[in-house]
Parts: structure tokens; sequence; C-alpha cells
């Protein structure tokens, strides 16, 4: 593919005042994995959000197939998967609910075997039924994360995936990440727990007010 | 795009579903509120007819503002308002289906009350007629409009007094056109031009919240 897919120019942003940073440049084609890196309160998660487009930068736009994404909202929306600090899971539903009125939303209608497919990838096909307030946080983490499987958005923005996740599940997104990268999609993601990040993943240094 | 609507107010209903005592507290709410009344100003018929209708539309009215933070508050808190905003689907659309959801859940059951209510103020077969026909048409206005008030307020501290204050002026109208068409009916005359502006309303707004209720949702998510 000609091009880059994804295109961020000097990107800024303030928050409550203050600075967080400025002058991020961005350029992402098929197939690469970018590592957002920083300590806490640099703005990863900011970042990550402008880049889905739930905030708007201070200065700087985002581009995705080369058009501003504030300008094509509805097309960007259903390229992209976005696993946030919240899990975006209703308690009250079950795993399989959850999971099925999600699809359904996206236009995308799941059918019972599929979802109960998309279970066993993350190790649920046991708590199918089971609501989700009745989970464990790790296990939360995966019905989030379950949104991933055999999704067809071609970009991931993951805002720490692996908190609560064993170390099981943390192998198993690994795999997730490496087979949607070889199906050359994009994974912007955040860590900051010292696990061995997917290989050939370049990084993205957060440093508090820097010029960069 | 249509399946899309029909998700988000399966979604919805099935939650509503689950939190029975949560919908159930609204209907509760407005039959308490309204039979409230005839405790307070006695058991005097001629009074209760006049007062009947208005104090129906009164009880609707803040029964639609109690329900209103069971609308955005929980999906914004545990995040699935994000998701559903990144579907891909218009934000508009799934705004109407969210309505549409909760109109089913607090509009529709508070007019199948207000049929014994009615009864119980003595109104009168066509009154009675007219006010159930008045909230079929006025409610959904109140909670279009409202649902400004909770998109605005999204994520606010003592929001919920706020969105009260934002939401009362707008719906004076629904109001005095609502217990108009009844009082017209009451006093022999016709209450067809009240109802079609309460139409009027319902569907203005309708037509325009949706896109102002999106674009306050991606301001209160920043």
């Amino acid at each position: 593919m000609a091009g880059p897919l994804l295109e961020a120019m000097g990107l800024a942003c303030e928050r409550g005042g203050r600075s967080l940073f400025q002058g991020i440049d961005l350029c992402l084609e098929a197939g690469q994995c970018v590592h957002v890196a920083g300590d806490n309160g640099t703005g990863k998660t900011s970042l990550l959000r402008i880049l889905a487009g739930l905030l708007q930068p201070t200065a700087g736009s985002v581009r995705w197939r080369g058009r501003d994404i504030a300008a094509t909202r509805e097309e960007y929306g259903s390229e992209l998967a976005f696993v946030g600090h919240l899990n975006g899971s209703k308690e009250e539903l079950s795993v399989l609910e959850n999971l099925q009125l999600e699809a359904a939303v996206r236009g995308c209608a799941l059918s019972e075997e599929a979802a109960l497919d998309v279970l066993a990838r993350v190790g649920l096909e046991d708590f199918a039924d089971l609501a989700v307030r009745q989970l464990s946080q790790g296990q939360r983490r995966r019905v989030a994360l379950a949104r991933l499987v055999g999704s067809t958005p071609l970009l991931w923005i993951l805002d720490e995936p692996y908190n609560a996740l064993d170390a099981g599940a943390v192998e198993n997104l690994h795999g997730l990440i490496a087979g949607h990268r070889e199906r050359g999609g994009i994974v912007i993601l955040t860590a900051h727990q010292a696990i061995a990040l997917p290989e050939g993943s370049r990084q993205l240094a957060l440093v508090p007010g820097a010029e960069r | 795009m249509n399946s899309a609507l029909l998700a988000v107010v399966r979604r919805d209903l099935l939650l509503a579903l689950r939190q029975r005592g949560d919908v159930l507290n609204v209907l509760l709410f407005f039959v308490v509120v309204v039979s409230m009344v005839p405790l307070g100003v006695g058991p005097e018929l001629g009074v209760l007819r006049l007062i009947g209708p208005g104090t129906v539309w009164v009880a609707a009215l803040l029964a639609s503002i109690v329900s209103l933070p069971r609308l955005f508050a929980q999906d914004h808190a545990d995040g699935s308002l994000e998701q559903i905003l990144l579907s891909g689907q218009p934000a508009a659309l799934i705004v109407i289906g969210k309505i549409l959801a909760h109109w089913l859940v607090t509009g529709a059951p508070i007019t199948v009350a207000a049929i014994p209510i009615a009864l119980m103020f003595d109104v009168g077969y066509a009154p009675g007629r007219t006010l159930v026909l008045s909230l079929l048409l006025g409610t959904p206005a109140l909670s279009l409009l409202g649902a400004i008030g909770a998109a605005l307020t999204l994520g606010l501290r003592g929001g919920g007094v706020l969105v009260t204050l934002l939401v009362l002026p707008l719906t004076v109208p629904v109001l005095i056109f609502g217990a108009g068409a009844v009082s017209a009916t009451a006093g022999g005359l016709s209450a067809g031009p009240s109802l079609l502006l309460l139409g009027g309303l319902s569907l203005g707004a309708a037509a325009l919240a949706p896109w102002a209720i999106a674009l306050a949702l991606r301001i209160s998510l920043e």
C-alpha cells in the first residue's frame, strides 16, 4: 500500500492549563506497532485518545488514509478498535451478550457460535453466560480484549492492555498482536509494566514538556 | 445503519430489564406524586377534576427528569459510551436509539399509567382520552429535551440539580400545551391545535436534538 495509513502531525496537548506534550509526529504504515512510553502523567492516555479521535488536540492533526479523522469519524471508527482504561463492558449483561451486542452496534452481527469461538480464543468460554459483574478484574480485561479477536478494524489503539492480565493472557495478547500485524494491521499501545514488548515494535517516548 | 439503531435499542432495553428496579422507581415516583395531590388538596371532586390533568402533566415532567441520569451516566462511567461513539455509526443515530429505548421504559409506561390515574381524578371520558393522547405525543419531547441536559451535564459533580435547571425551562411549552389540550376538551373546545403543537414539538426535537446531544457527548468525553 502506498503511503502511510496513519499520520499525526505536530500534535500538542494541554490538560488543566499544563502542556503535556507538543510537536509529536507519527507516521505508521501497515504492519507497524508503536509502543508509547513515558512516566505517569506524561500524556500517554491523552495521546491515545487524541489518536482515537476522542480528544481534540490543542494543535496538530491526525490523518487516516490521508484524511483528517475529525472529518471522517464514521469511516475512521469502523476501522478502529479501541481498548481504553475503562473496559467498556456492561456489568449487568453476560459476557456473551456484551460481545454480541457490541458487534451488532458496530454493524457486524456475531452469531452465538462465532461469539463463543471468540471467547474461547481469550479463554472465557466457560464464563460466557456469567454477568460481567461476577468476573475478576483480569477476566473483565479479557472481555474487553475479546473485541480484538477476529475483528476487522485495521487500527488497534490499546491503552494499558496488559493491566490485570496473567502470564498466559499476556502471551495470548502478544499472539493476537503478532497475527494482526501479519495481516497488515497497525497497533498503538501503552504499557508501563516491564513486559517483553511485541517483537519489532517502535518506541515513542513522551518526556514532560519536551519539544520533539 | 438501521440494524445499528435496533442494536442500541435492544441493548438498552435489555439493560433496563436487568435493572427493573430503576425503571419501576420512575413509574412509582410518577404514581406517588400524583396520588399525593388529592391528599393535599382534599377530596372535593370538582377541584380534583379541574387540577387532575395539570397534576398528571407536572408529575410526568418531574418523573422524566428523575429518569435522566439513567440515560448516559452509566455508559459514561463504564466506558461503553466511548465504545459506541467509536463504533463507526453516526453518533446521532446512536443517540436516537438510546432515547427511543429510554422513552419506551419511561414515557410509554407513564402514558399507560395515566389511564387509571385519569379515572382516579374523575376527569371524564373525553378529557381522559385527550390526556393520554397528549402524553403520548408530548413525552417523546420530554425525553429528547431532557437528553440534551443529561448529555451536557455528563460527568459533572452536582449534575442532577443543574440538569433540572437546564431542562425545566425548555419543557415549559410541552407542559402548557399538554395540560392545555386537556382543559380545552374539558371546556368543550377542540384539543386539536394543542395536540398538533405537542406533536410538532416532539418532531422538531426529534429532528434537532440528536445532533446537539451527539455534540454534547463528544465534549463531555474529552
